[in-house]
This record gives C-alpha cells, sequence and structure tokens, in this order.
C-alpha cells in the first residue's frame, strides 16, 4: 500500500547532458510525508513528474500498491501540485470550469482553502498566484487522491497565507491518510512538516 | 461615444461591418437582373447621375454590375474560407494527435504546398464542372495546406503546456480536453486564416475565371468585371476598373476589420478596455 519508486532514471530528450535521475529509489506510505531537498536543477521536480506519471523514466518504474502507475486510467491517485499555478490552469477558461472539469470538488475543500464563491467567474488573469493556488490544490483533493506531491507550492506566498495553506493540507491528509511529498528550498518549512527528510542526491 | 467602453465600440464596429456586408450581399442578389439588362443607346457613359458608376460597353449600369460581382465575391468568399478553414482545424488537429495520422497528413500538406495554386484550382475546379461548384471546389480544397500546418503545429505545443497535462491526470476525457483547452486557443490562428482566405478566395476565383475555367464569362463576377475593364482601361474608361476596384477592396478591409474586431472581444486580456 505504497508509492515506490524504483531505480528511476531519467534524461530529457535532445540534450546532452547527462541523465537528471540516475538510479533514484523512494517509498512513500499513506500518512507519510516525505521532504525532498536538493539544491536546483537536481531534478526534484523531474522526480515529482514521474511519480505522478507526467513523464515516463528510461529505466526503473514507478508503482502504486505494487502495480505500475501507468495501468491507472482516468483519475491519477498521485497529483502534483507545481510550483507556479498561472501555467496549471487554461487561461482561456473560467475557474470554475477548470475546477469542476473533472468532476465535483467538495465545498468544504472550498470553504477550508478560503475560495470565494465570486472567483469561480473570473479568468486566471484576474487572480493572484496565490488564489490560483488554492484552486490547483482543491482540484488535486479530489477523491480518490492518495498521494499529493507538493512542488514548492507556497514558495509565492506570504508567511501567513503559508501557514494557512500548510495547516490545512496537513489536517486534510492526517484525516484522509494522504501521502505527502513535499518539495521545498525552505530546510526550516521542511523540519517543521516532514515526517523525514529525503537528500536528492 | 466617448461614454462607451472600447468593447462597445469595438462591438458597435463589427455590428457596422456585418451589417454593411449583408447588405451588399442583398443588394447584389436584388439588383441581378438590372446587371444583365442591356442598353446599347447608353454605353460607355462616364459616370454621372443617371448611372453613378457608368456604363459598360453594353449599355449596362456599373453600380448593378459591381454590387451582383461583390455579392458572389462575398459568397464565395465566405463559403470557400469557411470549408477550407474548417477542413484545416479537422486535418490539423488530427494530425497532432496521432503520430500514424501526422505522417500521412503532413505528406499531403507537403504535396499540395509543393503544386502551384493556380495549377491545382483550375484541375479541381474542371474536375467539379467549373462554374460556381467548381471555383468553391477548387480554393476551399487547395488552401487548407497553410493553416491546417499552423493549426498543426499549435496543437503539438498546447498538449505539452502544464494545465493540458494536469487536466489528463485529473481524468478529463480526451474529448473534452480537445473541446476545452484546444479549440479556442485555436481561435485567434482560425479566424486570421479565415480572413486571409477571404481575398485569396476573390483572387483565385478571379485568375481562373479569367482563364476560363472557372466562373461563365456572362456572370457579373468581379473578376470577369476587372479583366473585362482592361481591354477599354486603354481607351480611357477608368471608371470601368477603379469602381469595382476599390468596392473589392473596401470589402477584404470590411473583412479585416471585422476579424480583428472578433478576435479583440475575444481575447480575455482585454476584457477590461
Amino acid at each position: 500500500m505504497s508509492l515506490e519508486a524504483k531505480d528511476l532514471t531519467f534524461r530529457y530528450p535532445r540534450r546532452s547532458r547527462g541523465s537528471v535521475l540516475e538510479g533514484v529509489f523512494l517509498t512513500v506510505e499513506p500518512g507519510e510525508r516525505v521532504g525532498l531537498s536538493a539544491p536546483s536543477g537536481r531534478g526534484k521536480t523531474t522526480l515529482c513528474k514521474l511519480l505522478s506519471g507526467y513523464e515516463r523514466p528510461d529505466r526503473g518504474e514507478v508503482l502504486l500498491d505494487g502495480r505500475p502507475l501507468s495501468s491507472y486510467k482516468g483519475f491519477c491517485p498521485v497529483q502534483m501540485i507545481w510550483q507556479h499555478p498561472e501555467t496549471a490552469v487554461d487561461p482561456l477558461l473560467r475557474l470554475g470550469e477548470t475546477l469542476y472539469e473533472a468532476g465535483p470538488v467538495e465545498d468544504r475543500l472550498l470553504d477550508a482553502l478560503h475560495i470565494q464563491p465570486a472567483w469561480l467567474e473570473r479568468y486566471p488573469l484576474e487572480l493572484s498566484g496565490g488564489e490560483l493556488q488554492r484552486f490547483c490544490i482543491a482540484r488535486a483533493l479530489r477523491e480518490g487522491v492518495r498521494y499529493l506531491l507538493c512542488d514548492e507550492i507556497t514558495a509565492m506566498l506570504d508567511l501567513i497565507t503559508q501557514a494557512q495553506i500548510w495547516d490545512f493540507l496537513l489536517e486534510e491528509a492526517r484525516q484522509r491518510e494522504l501521502g505527502l511529498v513535499i518539495v521545498s528550498h525552505n530546510t526550516l518549512l521542511l523540519e517543521r512538516l516532514c515526517t523525514r527528510i529525503h537528500p536528492l542526491t | 461615444m466617448s461614454r462607451w467602453n472600447q468593447r462597445k465600440r469595438t462591438l458597435a464596429l463589427l455590428g457596422c461591418a456585418a451589417l454593411l456586408l449583408c447588405a451588399v450581399t442583398v443588394a447584389g442578389l436584388l439588383f441581378q437582373p438590372l446587371a444583365m439588362e442591356t442598353d446599347f443607346a447608353n454605353k460607355q457613359l462616364a459616370p454621372g447621375p443617371g448611372h453613378w458608376f457608368g456604363t459598360d460597353w453594353m449599355g449596362r449600369d456599373m453600380l448593378a454590375r459591381t454590387l451582383t460581382g461583390l455579392s458572389l465575391s462575398i459568397r464565395i468568399g465566405l463559403l470557400t474560407a469557411v470549408v477550407s478553414a474548417l477542413l484545416s482545424v479537422l486535418l490539423g488537429v488530427t494530425a497532432a494527435l496521432g503520430r500514424r495520422a501526422d505522417a500521412v497528413i503532413s505528406w499531403c500538406i507537403d504535396l499540395f504546398l509543393g503544386i502551384p495554386h493556380i495549377l491545382l484550382v483550375m484541375l479541381i475546379s474542371l474536375a467539379f464542372g467549373r462554374g460556381f461548384v467548381g471555383v468553391v471546389a477548387g480554393v476551399s480544397l487547395s488552401h487548407w495546406p497553410s493553416l491546417a500546418r499552423v493549426i498543426r503545429g499549435e496543437v503539438l505545443q498546447l498538449r505539452q503546456t502544464t494545465y493540458v497535462r494536469a487536466a489528463e491526470r485529473l481524468g478529463v476525457p480526451r474529448g473534452r480536453i480537445i473541446r476545452r483547452h484546444m479549440l479556442p486557443h485555436l481561435l485567434p490562428q482560425f479566424l486570421t486564416g479565415l480572413i486571409l482566405q477571404f481575398p485569396h478566395a476573390i483572387l483565385h476565383e478571379a485568375s481562373v475565371t479569367f482563364l476560363g475555367f472557372g466562373l461563365s464569362p456572362e456572370q457579373p463576377a468581379i473578376g470577369v468585371i476587372l479583366s473585362e475593364s482592361m481591354r477599354y482601361l486603354t481607351t480611357g474608361k477608368w471608371w470601368l476598373a477603379l469602381f469595382p476596384g476599390l468596392s473589392l477592396v473596401l470589402v477584404v478591409l470590411l473583412f479585416a476589420a471585422l476579424g480583428e474586431g472578433v478576435r479583440r472581444l475575444l481575447h480575455p486580456a482585454s476584457a477590461h478596455q
């Protein structure tokens, strides 16, 4: 019952530089909060992309409950929340459409994330990064999600909002037995949030 | 006027342009009998109170002929532009979504772009039996490749964007992704393609007609009028070419304004202007 990365190796196509990731092993159990820390360019985001199925590894595999992640159809139980929410929502769609396009989202989540109903009628251009990030979190927390990969999701927020969002996420993860992978450059934040820290070398 | 914001002004401009184009189309249809009416007592009159655009060598009223010709051109232009733009979107999207389809369609695009347009239009028009149907088929079947290529590239790029890939991971069905995330982004390209197609269509209609593979010469098409007027231009009958030519330019400009206005209204970044 866990998310496992086995011997992941990945290089971006058409780049002469070597692999971004080489032989990476990582296991995340439900309810666990794993912090990923490494200097820039070491493949933290790439690892998240591989774990959530955005990219396929050149070698190795990602297993969820022992089954390859690619065998899950439809809503992927491993969801990634991106560092830049403004690239993760369609600029031509109202946020209400973006939020509900894959299915219903509980109202409880919108309240907890302080998403105001009026925002649903707006376009992404009319909201700030922090406001957009709440939408990205809400849609990733749909029913069926088991693991959440948070790639620097609060880097652009002020401290109070950061605290609010993390409080909410930790509570949600505890209640629903979600596994979290948290990427941040802020070691203090990682120490505060995570049950263990996995240095990516 | 100053109390209106830019959005309203654009909308008003759009309405005017559309109305004017409709009016020309309808007027052309109404004037059709008059455009064919010959009156040898009044041939080759200069523009004046009775005949605003003058008359030609058979005494036909040039205003009526111009309107009828424009009407025909607008109808042909619209029809061919719409047909070929739809064809481009269909083929471009198909090409971008499958590797094998991409190979076939890209090959077709290269093939069509490799053959001179006018030759292709002539052959297709001939195969479809000339006339209105021939010209429409010829122009629309030969003008899709460049737009299809643009759209294919655009879709390939869209597929790589974070929001489309996030939607895929969220389990949004493929059809809905195409409809909601791709088609709206293709609209500007589609409209630009549609507008650029329009003068092309008219020009090609005129040239095939001139070469005798398109509309029959007794039809008052703008191409026929212009090529006829070339014969009389050297003898000082300037009005035969000037007014029809000017009105053709005007119609094309109106279409361009229409396209630009629609683009502006649809773009969310300009929602508050």
